[in-house]
């Protein structure tokens, strides 16, 4: 227990001080795998734990990122302000689409979900809406200066302002799965007959993980926004959504450090793959990704418990 | 000792101002010029990832040919998917790890949109962009960000002259799609005819997720209007101009450029009832039968074959990337040894009426001080059934 206590103190020291050893670029790219680890874990919430598969969560993040870019730019809130507020419009419309949409089962919330993703970037530029959205222009923000006038680069201080969310977001989460709600969940994915035997409330359980699970989606999406400057449809298409989900799917299900990850692997491999071939950079990307699901059908993170555990019982 | 004196001082300013002609940016050096680009290779709108690919293939044939001013091109492409925060994320690589001197031809409104004020906080040029926005053109407000193509809004400044030259009591009913590109167009016609706005007597609008946009040519129909202006993308310009015919409405029809390819277009809606479109060209089409023994598109032909091998011969965006290459590459000659990203903006924005062939007869890039819009002319084609034929003389600058 104590050992794994220290190698979080350890992690913890050294994504402190990994923005002052590389270059600003990077350390945005860092900024981004953070906000992808916030988005994975809420949807390994709900994926990995409660078992439902969401093909739809890019709308969550576009959510989130729009509520940030609009009270940003038309309401003047400061950048720190907007992200709660941001996580609670998401939870509550997460929540509120759960609510029908949980009593399809499987493929068929897989599918209902899907509509939400295909639908969000032409929702976001339709034409009443414009004056809150910008349509298809989107929306520019400033970027966030340190505050208290610490001596930080906007990149160094934002990277930082996203480790601090970020571990707000995985405590949470690690302490809703150890407790009663994680157990619930995971019985009404193992069994859920069983589960609503034992008085698991199932709908009400799965519209919650739902509504959770958007909201750390829409943080992430607050967080991203803030992060790129910038928000558009064209940002969030329907692709982002299955991305999201190979995210979680390689990083490892039902797991607090796959959202990690999975995050690392839905930043950089997609540059790995351009750079391999500019011909057919999404085939490179599949070879890589059959690679992973092969070698580790368990996801990075179980593949990490399986050595650990093979190490100690020689 | 005194003719030592003598040497030093002469040597010293013959140096001195040769090592005042020598002036590096970062990107630049007496080797290379490395030049930054994000294009979609990937994603929904990769059929554009070709223009990436062209302007790849001819840096390769100016390296071939000895480089510029004695240094290579080294052109570095990202794929961004068309997805703004790729994009983002490509252009700060390119500006902060790759170094690059500009970025040049990055593709896509929004895209360009994303990196606006980064380039321009950064100052380092985003040069030439492939997108037709009017915003582009703004050398007070951006004065790093430069366009390339003629942007819809004078496109439609020129149809609306044409209008009043040709047809001064026409009765105009447009149809725009609903966003950005569209109501370009619609303030460009607006402001091509000025005090007689009036001659408007319908504006409809579509949405790109409507599935046709039958009612609304039924609704311009009814205006009783005899000139349609067309600007719609090309699925529902193929749909517009066949309904515009099957409903016996049959007006003077002025369709905007980016949907005047004749396989992806005119042939759905009917080539015979495409007949009589006019539209505005600006680059020489490879399939034109007038430019079959060209000169220029005989050139562009051997330039696909020795290094493009794998693009498309009738894909006119592989003339547009061939096309635009050539301008950078004058840019860059003209700026010598001051490889300053500044000095990359003042030649850029010094470029008079510089032809480049593949551009039809007696188009021009120009720019000034306060012009940032390269090209701003073209020609009127109109179809004849089979191709696009040109007529009347350049418009616009």
């Amino acid at each position: 227990m104590s050992k794994k206590f220290l190698l979080l103190i350890f992690l913890l020291i050294a994504a402190c001080a990994l923005p002052f050893l590389v270059s600003n670029y990077r350390t945005f790219q860092l900024t981004l795998v953070l906000v992808y680890a916030i988005a994975l874990l809420g949807l390994n919430l709900l994926t990995g734990y409660s078992g439902q598969i969401s093909l739809g969560h890019g709308a969550f993040y576009a959510l989130g990122a729009y509520c940030t870019a609009i009270l940003m730019s038309k309401a003047g809130l400061p950048y720190w302000a907007t992200v709660p507020l941001a996580g609670a419009v998401c939870l509550v419309a997460g929540f509120l689409f759960g609510l029908p949409a949980l009593r399809l089962e499987g493929l068929y919330l897989a599918l209902a979900t899907f509509a939400l993703g295909v639908s969000m970037p032409q929702l976001l530029k339709y034409h009443h809406l414009e004056q809150w959205t910008g349509g298809v222009q989107g929306i520019v923000i400033e970027k966030p200066n340190a505050p208290f006038s610490l001596p930080l680069n906007p990149d160094r201080w934002l990277y930082f302002f996203t480790l601090a969310v970020a571990i707000v977001m995985f405590v949470l989460a690690w302490n809703l799965v150890r407790g009663r709600v994680g157990r619930a969940l995971v019985a009404i994915r193992d069994q859920h007959v069983a589960a609503e035997a034992m008085g698991v409330n199932g709908a009400l359980y799965k519209s919650a993980a739902f509504g959770v699970s958007a909201m750390y989606t829409g943080v992430a999406g607050a967080l991203g926004a803030i992060a790129v400057q910038f928000v558009a449809p064209d940002s969030f298409n329907v692709f982002l959504s299955i991305t999201l989900l190979v995210g979680v799917v390689v990083g490892g299900l039902a797991s607090i450090s796959g959202a990690l990850y999975g995050a690392l692997f839905i930043q950089f491999v997609p540059n790995i793959a351009d750079e391999i071939s500019k011909a057919a950079p999404w085939a490179i990307f599949g070879v890589f990704m059959l690679g992973f699901v092969y070698l580790m059908p368990t996801g990075v993170a179980g593949a990490i418990r399986l050595l650990s555990a093979k190490r100690r019982s020689p | 000792m005194k003719r030592s004196i003598v040497f030093l001082a002469v040597s010293l300013g013959l140096a001195l101002p040769a090592a005042a002609q020598k002036k590096y940016d970062p990107g630049a050096s007496d080797s290379e010029i490395k030049i930054g680009n994000t294009n979609p290779y990937s994603g929904p709108a990769s059929a554009y990832g070709t223009i990436g690919k062209s302007i790849a293939a001819y840096f390769k044939m100016v390296n071939d040919q000895g480089g510029i001013n004695g240094r290579k091109i080294n052109f570095i492409s990202y794929d961004d998917s068309y997805s703004p925060p790729k994009t983002v994320e490509m252009a700060r690589k390119l500006v902060e790890q790759d170094e690059v001197l500009f970025l040049f031809q990055t593709l896509g409104t929004p895209s360009n949109t994303a990196i606006h004020q980064y380039m321009n906080m950064k100052k380092v040029p985003q040069m030439m962009v492939a997108t037709g926005a009017s915003k582009w053109n703004d050398p007070k407000g951006h004065p790093w960000t430069m366009g390339w193509q003629p942007n819809y809004h004078d496109e439609a400044v020129i149809y609306a002259k044409h209008i009043l030259k040709t047809k001064p009591n026409a009765k105009i009913a447009v149809l725009y799609q609903n966003d950005d590109y569209g109501k370009d167009y619609l303030r460009g016609l607006h402001d091509g005819l000025g005090d007689k706005k009036g001659m408007i007597v319908k504006e409809v609008s579509y949405e790109v997720s409507d599935p046709t946009v039958d009612s609304q040519i039924v609704q311009l129909q009814a205006s009783g209007a005899d000139t349609f202006i067309n600007i719609t993308t090309p699925k529902f310009a193929a749909m517009a101009i066949r309904k515009a015919y099957d409903t016996g409405w049959k007006p003077l029809q002025y369709l905007n450029n980016v949907s005047i390819g004749i396989g992806s277009v005119l042939t759905p809606a009917g080539l015979e009832k495409s007949v009589g479109l006019i539209t505005l060209g600006y680059l020489k089409e490879p399939t034109d039968k007038q430019f079959e023994n060209d000169p220029a598109i005989v050139k562009w032909r051997a330039f696909m074959k020795k290094y493009y091998p794998d693009g498309s011969m009738v894909d006119n965006l592989n003339v547009y990337g061939y096309t635009v290459g050539q301008a950078i590459a004058q840019v860059l000659r003209q700026c010598g040894d001051n490889l300053t990203r500044e000095n990359v903006m003042r030649q850029a924005a010094s470029m008079k009426g510089l032809h480049i062939e593949t551009l039809l007869p007696g188009v021009t890039v120009t720019t000034g001080a306060d012009d940032f819009a390269p090209i701003e002319a073209g020609q009127l084609e109109r179809f004849d059934g089979k191709e696009w034929v040109r007529f009347g003389e350049v418009m616009g600058r």
